[in-house]
């Protein structure tokens, strides 16, 4: 059978014979491998821009069982410029208090304290399989308002040929195959890539000799909505480490570190499973297991991701341990910065090199992504004797001692990284505040009686505050959107905190993934120009 | 500021002596786990990234 090696939570695309069988080969502009969180993202941003997206997947839907759950304050504001936000959030559960654990004890407890003035809260708690499943909802209502997408399920790409001005796809389908070209192919197709492998390139990085067990357990408990973590669980063979979070419907993801040397089949089996979770729960609690696995972890990247005409997105491209949830938050990242880039690109309005920027800025995401990931393995998963003497003088310390607490490293949760000195950057000439220096993502901030991110909608935008907008509407053919506000929009004092600091009066380029191109405290029409070309790849 | 290499601890003999001390009695373990405290509670102290830094390579050469 073609497609469909795993069981599926939702049929979001269901497998229709398609017309291209038997016809001489269609040529799309964008074809995207992989329909999963990553895929989906992309499609529906270049959809959205008008420009034509053909989505594969090997399967029908989402399989089941949740990897990620736990989805980023950037990862909602993006999907909220997409128009998926709102129905996350109130899917999510919200949570901000973590308590870390070695054996019995309490180390300590961390609030995440999310700052007011945000749409989205810091993170949220959500099954994988419903974030597909919002994406593909809002590609629909796209799709009916014309958007150019389209997905076709069980179509599993099984061939790719890469020519001088285009790519030649192949596809398997249950009622045969068939060839599709081209313009650019994204390759989100997963950690397994088999885009990477048809084109013959390396994924490098370190493997972690450690097993986990995850296990999704249905139940009505009253644990509070945070996250639990032990160093050293006091429950019978609960491992190294053991972590308890909630997730919506009534779902707790425990999880249990379980060394490397296992039986995987053994410890697979439900009444090995059950005793485990029995001890850590106590005895009484009823419960349903609802999804179990077993996963070993690796931190790797491919050395660009950009080849010619194929570019790749999300894992495929990165992987990471899943500490600090910076899978999925990172490959939707890579879909907000893709996305703008090709569109324009494919509409002549920018050149081709302004791709090369994609993979620069993404992987220096990833990088910074890997080292976070690796780090929290290394404390998790102590790799020698001394390592393991010092990460527990650090829980010893913590327990009792403030300065030690930051040391403890249960995962530093996913943050968008600041395009620091890259090469879309144009100047920097506001004594503004550091957190919104040239290269980092907006912060939100209310204004009247929504947010400023709902006014940065997917093309460049010149914001203006306390000062006007120079005269300039588009430049090469790309529209520049005017926002011009002032300290009296700005009903908290947030806006003006985050963006002028002590500066009486700013003008900020953004770019439609809402990172900052350029910000002056006082710019003209040329000096706008400028760093509209540096930003489309048009620079010197 | 600099790493201090001269002698600075008032005393040399008495705090050698007051940290030999603090291990007696302990098993090897035990006293392998009191110096990465040590370590770790004197490296907040010191907090200047370079000066620990120099610290660490003083130490390995
Ligand atoms: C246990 C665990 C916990 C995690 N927790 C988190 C978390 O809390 N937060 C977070 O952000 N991330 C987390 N992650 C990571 C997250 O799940 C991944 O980063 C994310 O799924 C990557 O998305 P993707 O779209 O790149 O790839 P995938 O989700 O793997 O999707 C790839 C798609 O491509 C399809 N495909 C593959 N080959 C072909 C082909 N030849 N033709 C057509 N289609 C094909 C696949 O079927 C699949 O649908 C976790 C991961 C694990 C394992």
């Amino acid at each position: 059978m073609v497609g469909a090696t795993y069981p599926l939570a939702f049929t979001l695309y269901p497998y229709r014979t398609c017309v291209a069988l038997g016809a001489p080969p269609v040529r799309h502009p964008v074809l995207i491998i992989g329909g999963g969180p990553v895929g989906l993202a992309t499609a529906l941003d270049l959809g959205r821009k008008g420009t034509p997206v053909l989505v594969l997947d090997d399967h029908e839907g989402v399989g089941i069982g949740s990897r990620a759950i736990c989805f980023a304050k950037r990862t909602l504001e993006i999907s909220h410029r997409l128009g998926a936000g709102r129905a996350m959030l109130e899917k999510g559960v919200v949570w901000n208090v973590g308590k870390v654990f070695h054996g019995p004890d309490k180390v300590f407890e961390f609030n995440l304290l999310p700052e007011d003035g945000h749409r989205f809260p810091a993170f949220i708690n959500l099954q994988q399989p419903h974030f597909e499943r919002f994406l593909v909802e809002e590609i629909e209502k796209a799709r009916a308002d014309g958007a150019p997408i389209e997905i076709r399920g069980r179509n599993v790409v099984a061939g790719l040929d890469p020519q001088d001005d285009h790519v030649r796809v192949t596809v398997e389908t249950p009622d045969g195959q068939y060839d599709a070209l081209a313009d650019y192919v994204i390759a989100c197709d997963g950690a397994r890539s088999p885009a990477r492998d048809m084109l013959g390139l390396s994924f490098d990085g370190r493997v972690f000799e450690d097993n986990f067990l995850i296990a999704d357990v249905r139940m009505t408990a009253d644990f509070p909505t945070e996250r639990w973590f032990w160093f050293e669980p006091p429950f019978k063979n609960a491992g190294a480490s053991a972590l308890l979070h909630k997730q919506p419907d009534d779902i707790w993801r425990i999880d249990f570190q379980l060394g490397w040397d296992i039986d995987r089949d053994e410890e697979l089996k439900e009444d090995n499973i059950r005793a485990r979770v029995d001890a850590m729960l106590g005895g009484d609690v009823d419960y349903e297991l609802d999804w179990t696995s077993i996963y070993t972890f690796q931190c790797r990247r491919m050395k660009t991701f950009r080849h010619g005409r194929v570019l790749f997105a999300g894992d495929s491209a990165h992987q990471v341990s899943p500490f600090g949830a910076r899978g999925a938050n990172s490959g939707v990242q890579d879909a907000d910065n893709l996305a703008w880039k090709l569109d324009l690109v494919v509409k002549g309005q920018a050149p081709d090199r302004l791709l090369d920027s994609y993979s620069e800025e993404r992987i220096y995401g990833a990088d910074e992504n890997i080292l976070n990931s690796t780090r929290a393995t290394d404390f998790l998963t102590p790799k020698s004797d001394i390592s393991k003497i010092f990460r527990d003088a650090v829980l010893q310390l913590a327990g009792k001692h403030a300065f030690a607490r930051p040391m403890v490293n249960s995962g530093r949760l996913s943050v968008p990284c600041v395009y620091d000195g890259l090469s879309l950057n144009g100047p920097d000439s506001l004594a503004g505040p550091e957190r919104t220096r040239t290269g980092a993502a907006c912060p939100d901030a209310p204004l009247g009686d929504g947010y400023l991110l709902d006014r940065l909608t997917g093309g460049f935008t010149l914001l203006a505050i306390n000062t006007a907008t120079p005269d300039i509407a588009q430049v090469g053919g790309i529209a520049v959107s005017h926002l011009t506000l002032t300290t009296g929009d700005d009903p908290t004092g947030a806006l003006t905190a985050r963006y002028l600091g002590d500066t009486p009066a700013a003008l900020y380029l953004i770019r439609p993934d809402q990172h900052i191109a350029a910000r002056w405290a006082k710019a003209t029409a040329t000096d706008v120009e400028t760093a509209m070309r540096i930003a489309t790849g048009q620079g010197a | 500021m600099a790493l201090t290499l001269s002698s600075n601890i008032q005393d040399p003999d008495g705090f050698y002596d007051e940290l030999l001390a603090t291990h007696e009695g302990l098993s090897k373990d035990e006293s392998d786990a009191l110096n990465a405290r040590l370590i770790l509670i004197l490296a907040n102290h010191v907090g200047d990234r370079a000066i620990l830094r120099e610290a660490l390579q003083a130490a390995k050469e």
